[in-house]
């Protein structure tokens, strides 16, 4: 799978494509069920469990992304639009341990599409963010996940590597 | 400067600076070689003085170094600056791109 990104500096937004293969009934579950969300929404080693679920339109979700050290991390959606198997539009911003919206962050918006193809489904995300200093604490995690793999890997190949080399 | 250590207002003029079609332009001409702000007006349809504009623009967002150079600024591309710009884009849409491959890695777990 290719997943195809371009990024509009000025207007602070980004889509993200690729071509999932599996049908739109199977790939909305991913954004439906809340188990299923939870496999994907969060980086490895944080990630993320869904406290609440309100899946209807002008409802809310609550969840935490926990970190290696326990930290938690909450966030809030709220389900602008539902168009099952077909779109859905989220707003998400941080959250209190409550999942009340916390901080002057302000929210970042998702438009997630599903349209079906020949061999599966393409996924379209168009993320809209709201400023630099929103952006630069979304990408904490981000990259607090690369940091993270890249120590992985190194720690794999000193495990790899025989004695005295 | 310290590239790490960019300001939030530094990044903010960084970004603005490379919203714009020609200045974007104008960075990947002097990115490998300088060239003269009077070189650079020759290849827009837009007066020197605009173009000048621009090249003041990337230089405040720290993208461009100007030099004298007789009665010429040459202008330069500052690597560190451009390189934190595409670092600060690639880690964003990397947020993403790691989202929709544990998607797909979900789906092939069923």
């Amino acid at each position: 799978m290719k997943v195809t990104t371009h990024t509009d500096p000025e207007a602070l937004a980004m889509t993200t494509s690729a071509e999932l293969s599996a049908s739109a009934e199977r790939a909305w579950q991913l954004v439906s069920d809340p188990r299923k969300l939870e496999r994907w929404w969060g980086p490895p080693e944080w990630p993320a469990t869904f406290v609440r679920f309100d899946f209807e339109p002008g409802g809310r979700a609550h969840y935490y992304m926990q970190g290696p050290d326990g930290e938690r991390l909450h966030g809030w959606w709220k389900f602008v639009s539902i168009t099952a198997q077909t779109e859905l539009f989220i707003e998400d911003g941080f959250a209190d341990e409550n999942g009340e919206p916390s901080g002057d962050l302000g929210v970042t918006t998702a438009r997630v599409t599903f349209e079906p193809t020949d061999s599966g489904t393409r996924l379209t995300i168009l993320s809209q963010y709201q400023s630099l200093d929103q952006l630069e604490a979304m990408l904490e995690m981000g990259m607090e996940e690369g940091m993270r793999l890249a120590v992985g890997q190194i720690e794999s190949i000193l495990r790899d590597e025989p004695e005295g080399n | 400067m310290v590239v790490d250590e960019l300001s939030d207002a530094q990044v903010d003029a960084m970004f603005r600076a490379l919203a714009d079609a020609t200045r974007r332009d104008i960075v990947t001409r002097v990115f490998s070689e300088g060239v003269s702000v009077s070189q650079l007006a020759l290849k827009y349809e837009m007066s020197f003085a605009a173009v000048q504009k621009h090249v003041a623009i990337l230089h405040t967002a720290g993208l461009v170094t100007k030099q004298r150079q007789g009665r010429e600024q040459i202008v330069r591309g500052d690597v560190r600056t451009i390189q934190r710009a595409q670092e600060l884009l690639a880690r964003l849409e990397d947020v993403w791109t790691q989202r929709v491959l544990r998607m797909e890695a979900v789906l092939n777990a069923e």
